[in-house]
C-alpha cells in the first residue's frame, strides 16, 4: 500500500513539476505546481508528518498559491512570449541541470548511510501537539523572529502594492 | 488486508532531487517573472520533502520543524514578490524578465 | 476486511442522505424564503412541492451544455468538477454520532476518524477557492471574471476570521480530532448547563461562535455576503457561462459546503450530538417533538387552508407518528438520540442561514472588505486571545 501511493504521488508530483515548467501559460504552471504540493502532502503524510502536511495544503495551496492565481488574474497575463534570454542560459543550462541531478542523485545513493523503510503508521511525531511543544520552547526564538519577518513583508507588500499618489 | 510494504527513504531522497532540478530548469529556461517564482517554490517545496524525509530518518521532528519555517518564508517572500511583480507590472507593462531591461546600456 | 466492509457501507449511507439532504435543502430554502416573503414557494409538482428536487434535477440533466468557444477548455470544464468534489470531500470526517455497536461491530458514526480532521476540513476548504476562481477566469467573460476575483478575495479574507473563530474552541477541547473535541463536551455544569463549547467555563464562545457563523456565511457566499454571484450586477458572477450539469455542480458545491460549515458549528460549538438538557426524559424528547409536529398536520387537515391540505397534511401527520414511533424505543436511542441532536442543531443552523437570506440585503462590496479586515478579524483575535489568557490563567476548569 505504501509503495503503491509513494508511486502514485511520485509520479502526479514528477508529472505536475514537468507540466509546470512546460507550460506557457502562467495559470497552467501556477495549477500544476498545486498538484505537485497535494501529491507532497501525501507523501508528507506517509512520512509521519500529518501537521506539516495539512500545513502545505493549508498555506502552501490554499493561501500561496491563491495569491499567485488572483495576481495571475489581476494582471491578466497571456502566453509567454518567444525570449531574446542569453544564449548562454540556453546552452549551457540543460547540462548543467542534469549535472546538478546527476549529483544529487549521486550523494543521495553513495555519500549517507543507509536509510530506513518507510512504513506508514510506524512513526507518527509530526503530531500537531509535538511541532507545537517544539516550536515554542526550543525553537521559540526563531518562532518570534519568523513572525517578526512575516509582519515586515506584510507592510512592505502593502507599500510595495498601493497605488502610487502622484 | 494489504500487508503495508515498506518503501526505501532514498526513494523520497530521489523524488526531491528530481524536483529540485525541475525547478532549477524552469528558473532558467522560462522568462516569464511569475514562472519563475513559481520555479522557486517548487524548489523550496523539495527541500521540504528532503527536511521531512531526514526527518523519518533520524524519528526527530526538528526537520519539520525546519520546514515549517521554509512554508511561513514562502508564504511572506510570496507576499512580498508578487507586490515587487505587480509594481513593476504597472511601471513596466510587461512581466518578462528579459523586457525590463531599462537600466541595460 | 471488516473495516473495509464497513466503511463501505458507511460511505454509501453517509453519502446517500446526504445527496438527499442537499436536494431538499434546496426544497427547504424555497418554501421558507416563500413563507418569509408571504409566499407558497413551490407547489404544483407533488404534494407542497415535495417533488422539486427531482424535477430540478431532470431539468438541469436536460438542458443544453454550452461551451463559451472563447473559454479555456481545460480549466472551464474542470472548475465545476473541482469545486463539488471539495466540498463533498470534507464530510468524510466530520461525526453524526457517538461510537455505536450494530450487529456486533462497533465503529464510529462517522467515515473516517482522522486525529487531525480539524485541520483537514480547513484545508480543503481553504482549497476550494480554486473552484470559484478557476471558473471565473476560464469563462474569459469580464462578469466572470469579476465574480471570480471578488470570490477568491472574499474568501481569503475570510477565511482568516473563520481559522481564528475555530482556534478558540480548539484550546478549550485541547484536541484536533472533532471526535473528541465533540466527546469533551459531554456533561453539564450544575446540573443543567451543558458543557458546550458554546457555555464552557473558562471563556464562553459566544463570540467566537457568532464570529464563525458570519465568516461562514462568507466563505459559502450566501447573501449578505454574496457579491460572487451578486445577479443585478454582475449577471450571476462566476458562473454566469455555466449551464446544466455543470451550473448544478456549483449549486451543489454551495449546498455542501452550507451543510458542512453548520455541521463544523454544531461539533465546535453547540456540543456536536451531546442533548440540550440532561435527565432520563431527554432520550424521549426527539419523540416528543415528532408528536407536537404530528399534531400540528392533523390541526391543519382539520382546517385546511387549502383544499387539498386535507388529504395531504394527514398523512405527513402520520408520518410523523412512525417517526416518533421509531425514536420512542428504546433499543435504538444509543443511535437514533444522538443522531436528532446534531440534526437538530445543523438544521436550527441551516435555518437560521435561510433567515438571513430572506431578511438581509446584500453588502457593498468595499464594506465587505472594511468589515472583514477592520472589524471581524480583530474581533476574532480578541476573542482567541482572551481565551488564551482564560484558559492559562484557570486551569482545569
Amino acid at each position: 500500500m505504501d509503495t503503491i501511493l509513494f508511486i502514485i504521488c511520485a509520479i502526479v508530483a514528477i508529472l505536475s513539476g514537468l507540466n509546470m515548467i512546460l507550460q506557457k501559460h502562467p495559470i497552467s504552471s501556477a495549477l500544476s505546481l498545486v498538484g505537485v504540493m497535494g501529491a507532497l502532502a501525501v507523501l508528507y503524510l506517509l512520512l509521519g508528518a500529518e501537521f506539516l502536511a495539512m500545513a502545505q495544503m493549508f498555506v502552501y495551496a490554499g493561501a500561496v498559491m491563491v495569491l499567485f492565481i488572483f495576481v495571475i488574474m489581476l494582471l491578466n497575463m497571456g502566453r509567454e512570449r518567444a525570449s531574446r534570454k542569453s544564449w548562454f542560459a540556453q546552452i549551457v543550462g540543460l547540462p548543467l541541470v542534469l549535472a546538478f541531478l546527476g549529483i544529487l542523485l549521486f550523494i543521495t545513493k553513495a555519500a549517507l548511510p543507509p536509510f530506513r523503510a518507510v512504513q506508514f503508521g510506524t512513526w507518527v511525531g509530526g503530531g500537531a501537539y509535538n511541532i507545537g511543544r517544539l516550536l515554542f520552547t526550543t525553537y521559540l526564538l526563531p518562532f518570534e523572529v519568523i513572525s517578526v519577518v512575516v509582519l515586515i513583508a506584510i507592510v512592505g507588500a502593502v507599500i510595495l502594492a498601493r497605488k502610487e499618489i502622484d | 488486508m494489504i500487508p503495508p510494504m515498506p518503501v526505501p527513504l532514498s526513494w523520497y531522497l530521489f523524488l526531491s532531487a528530481v524536483l529540485f532540478a525541475l525547478g532549477v530548469a524552469g528558473f532558467i529556461y522560462r522568462k516569464n517573472v511569475i514562472t519563475m517564482f513559481l520555479s522557486i517554490e517548487l524548489m523550496l517545496n523539495a527541500v521540504n520533502l528532503t527536511f521531512i524525509a531526514f526527518s523519518y530518518q533520524l524519528q526527530h521532528i526538528d526537520g519539520q520543524i525546519y520546514s515549517f519555517f521554509v512554508m511561513v518564508i514562502a508564504a511572506a517572500e510570496a507576499a512580498v514578490g508578487l507586490a515587487i511583480i505587480l509594481a513593476v507590472f504597472r511601471n513596466r507593462g510587461t512581466l518578462q524578465v528579459d523586457e525590463v531591461d531599462t537600466m541595460k546600456l | 476486511m471488516n473495516y473495509y466492509v464497513v466503511s463501505v457501507i458507511k460511505i454509501v449511507i453517509v453519502f446517500a442522505i446526504f445527496m438527499t439532504a442537499l436536494a431538499y435543502l434546496q426544497w427547504v430554502e424555497r418554501k421558507v424564503l416563500g413563507h418569509i416573503q408571504t409566499r407558497t414557494g413551490p407547489l404544483r409538482v407533488g404534494p407542497h412541492g415535495l417533488l422539486q428536487p427531482l424535477a430540478d434535477v431532470f431539468k438541469l440533466l436536460t438542458k443544453e451544455d454550452l461551451v463559451p468557444p472563447y473559454a479555456s477548455k481545460i480549466f472551464y470544464l474542470g472548475a465545476p468538477f473541482v469545486a463539488v468534489v471539495l466540498s463533498l470531500i470534507s464530510i468524510s470526517v466530520i461525526p453524526f454520532g457517538p461510537k455505536i455497536t450494530v450487529f456486533g461491530t462497533t465503529t464510529y458514526m462517522q467515515i473516517g476518524d482522522v486525529p487531525i480532521s480539524v485541520l483537514f476540513v480547513l484545508a480543503i476548504s481553504s482549497v476550494s477557492v480554486y473552484g470559484v476562481a478557476l471558473a471565473g477566469w476560464a469563462s474569459n467573460n469580464k462578469y466572470s471574471l469579476l465574480g471570480g476575483l471578488r470570490s477568491s478575495a472574499q474568501m481569503i479574507s475570510y477565511e482568516l476570521p473563520l481559522t481564528l473563530a475555530i482556534v478558540a474552541p480548539l484550546l478549550l477541547s485541547n484536541h484536533l480530532s472533532f471526535r473528541a473535541i465533540a466527546d469533551t463536551q459531554a456533561g453539564y455544569y450544575l446540573g443543567f448547563i451543558p458543557h458546550w463549547n458554546i457555555f464552557r467555563c473558562p471563556f464562553p464562545q459566544v463570540f467566537g461562535f457568532a464570529i464563525y457563523l458570519i465568516a461562514g456565511f462568507a466563505e459559502t457566499n450566501r447573501i449578505p455576503f454574496d457579491l460572487p454571484e451578486a445577479e443585478n450586477e454582475l449577471v450571476a458572477g462566476y458562473h454566469t457561462e455555466y449551464s446544466s450539469m455543470k451550473f448544478a455542480c456549483f449549486f451543489m458545491a454551495e449546498y455542501a459546503n452550507m451543510i458542512t460549515i453548520t455541521a463544523i458549528a454544531t461539533l465546535l460549538f453547540l456540543g456536536a450530538w451531546h442533548p440540550l438538557f440532561p435527565g432520563p426524559y431527554c432520550d424521549y424528547f426527539p419523540t416528543f417533538c415528532f408528536l407536537i409536529a404530528a399534531l400540528i398536520f392533523f390541526y391543519g387537515a382539520a382546517n385546511p387552508a387549502r383544499s387539498r391540505d386535507r388529504k395531504t397534511f394527514p398523512v405527513f401527520g402520520l408520518a410523523m407518528l412512525v417517526l416518533a414511533a421509531i425514536w420512542a424505543v428504546p433499543q435504538f436511542h444509543f443511535v437514533t438520540v444522538p443522531l436528532w441532536w446534531f440534526c437538530a442543531k445543523v438544521g436550527g443552523l441551516l435555518f437560521a442561514y435561510i433567515w438571513v437570506r430572506g431578511t438581509l440585503p446584500r453588502f457593498r462590496y468595499d464594506q465587505l472588505m472594511r468589515f472583514a479586515w477592520t472589524f471581524l478579524f480583530p474581533a476574532a483575535l480578541i476573542n482567541l486571545l482572551l481565551t488564551a489568557l482564560f484558559v492559562a490563567v484557570f486551569k482545569g476548569c
